[in-house]
């Protein structure tokens, strides 16, 4: 039985050199990607469990926080599903994420902005999604903030997203942003993306069913993750 | 038997950006917050097998260090098994997350030699991110050219030597990654 992944559509995703978004001229191959139909990338990938994590890793509101303390900013639920692109879901998988406080700056040795680091805010959790590939962290919104890719650009407010799938060749890094933020489709990094659709996929949607009542405002942010093309028997299930 | 449909299409990639660091290396940030660091342990201290370093850089067009480049790491275990896929050593993981130093761009890990897999010459997976990078660079470290590999062999001798760690002293090896220029790595179409 072979088990490829399907080959990545790369109209939907953003080219190595995009010239607005100025560092990548510098980072960006030249060569076209050679083709690799390694089974190994496409069926192995590391395996988290819980031993890997501890159990308020996934709330970023007292993660960091001195006891009975919060991190100061709106109280943000981010929620939502790890499925594959056969719209299956992607059980027991590593999500990671890291943001900017409610103010647009990061804990971080490199970021100098002006607003200031909150004390008891760190800005990163890490999750395993359940049966039904549903993640969730609990955090504040995070700011819009100023960098450095022209006179006045502005990053919209975000959270960075990291996921493993099951394969290597999953792989993903991405970013949620919020509907509504008109920093969207002025920000370079957006614009790498060269399909609407596809930004519409990174835009989280204000979720008023999952929203806590006198407590905390949810958003929905689905992630996809490349499935599989191939044909398989149906008493053999995929993976064994 | 049936085929798989294609339902939705895959998330877009964006930028791990300037502070990949607070997800995924939060002390390389410059904050302890997780009782667990992951990616720490590559091959665990049981595993068998020749015990190695690798050191390198990731340079970008301008011949500059990329110096807040992040770079995770895929292999078998020496017999050729990753794990996941059948038994391997107690504490072999296969997987490694590394970070630059922020000063000279220089990083390193420690790990074991993994063995042949699928006919293929003994090679760890690279999974390359940073600012300026759109979408995760997939290639891979050989610790020897093989004539036999069906991946290198399908190189020009230039392209092949960029995929080809060099040893400089025993068991410590050298694999500099160049982003643009003559001597670009070659990246792969995963």
């Amino acid at each position: 039985m072979t088990s490829q992944l399907y080959p990545r559509d790369w109209s939907r995703q953003p080219p190595a050199d995009t010239p607005d978004y100025l560092t990548t001229r510098a980072r960006s191959p030249k060569r076209k990607l050679i083709a690799l139909a390694d089974t190994a990338l496409h069926t192995t990938g590391p395996i988290f469990n819980n031993d890997d994590l501890g159990s308020d890793d996934w709330d970023l509101l007292t993660n960091f926080a001195a006891p009975g303390e919060t991190a100061i900013g709106p109280r943000l639920l981010i929620h939502g599903r790890v499925l594959d692109e056969n719209g299956r879901a992607v059980p027991g998988t590593l999500v990671e994420c890291w943001q900017a406080n409610a103010g647009g700056r990061y804990r971080h040795k490199v970021d100098t902005y002006l607003a200031p680091i909150d004390p008891n805010f760190g800005g990163c959790g890490r999750t395993l999604t359940d049966a039904e590939g549903r993640y969730r962290f609990r955090t504040v919104q995070p700011g819009p903030y100023p960098w450095p890719n022209g006179p006045n650009t502005w990053r919209p407010a975000h959270i960075h997203f990291s996921v493993f799938g099951h394969a290597f060749a999953q792989r993903l890094i991405t970013q949620c942003y919020f509907e509504g933020d008109p920093f969207i489709p002025l920000c370079a990094i957006v614009k790498a993306i060269p399909s609407a659709e596809a930004v519409d996929g990174l835009t989280a949607k204000l979720d008023m069913a999952a929203t806590i009542p006198h407590d905390t405002v949810a958003y929905r942010f689905d992630i996809v993750l490349r499935g599989r093309s191939a044909t398989f028997f149906e008493n053999k299930p995929e993976g064994s | 038997m049936r085929s798989n449909t294609k339902l939705q299409p895959e998330t877009a990639s964006q930028t791990a950006g300037p502070y990949v660091h607070i997800g995924l290396a939060p002390q390389a940030a410059g904050f302890d917050i997780y009782d667990v660091a992951s990616g720490a342990d590559i091959a665990g201290p049981d595993a068998k097998g020749d015990r190695i370093r690798v050191e390198g850089t990731v340079w970008d067009g301008d011949g500059v260090p990329v110096k807040d480049v992040l770079i995770e790491t895929w292999q078998a275990n020496a017999d050729g098994v990753f794990a996941g896929q059948g038994a391997v050593e107690a504490g072999f993981r296969g997987w490694g997350r590394i970070v630059s130093d922020f000063d000279t761009g220089e990083w390193g890990f420690d790990t074991v030699i993994p063995g042949p897999v699928a006919g293929q010459a003994p090679h760890v997976s690279l999974w390359i991110v940073a600012r300026g990078i759109n979408i995760g660079l997939h290639t891979r470290l050989y610790f020897a050219d093989d004539p036999s590999d069906p991946v290198l062999s399908a190189l020009d001798p230039a392209a092949r030597a960029t995929l080809i760690a060099t040893e400089t002293a025993p068991g410590l090896y050298r694999f500099d990654i160049h982003l643009q220029g003559a001597r670009e790595t070659v990246f792969f179409d995963v």
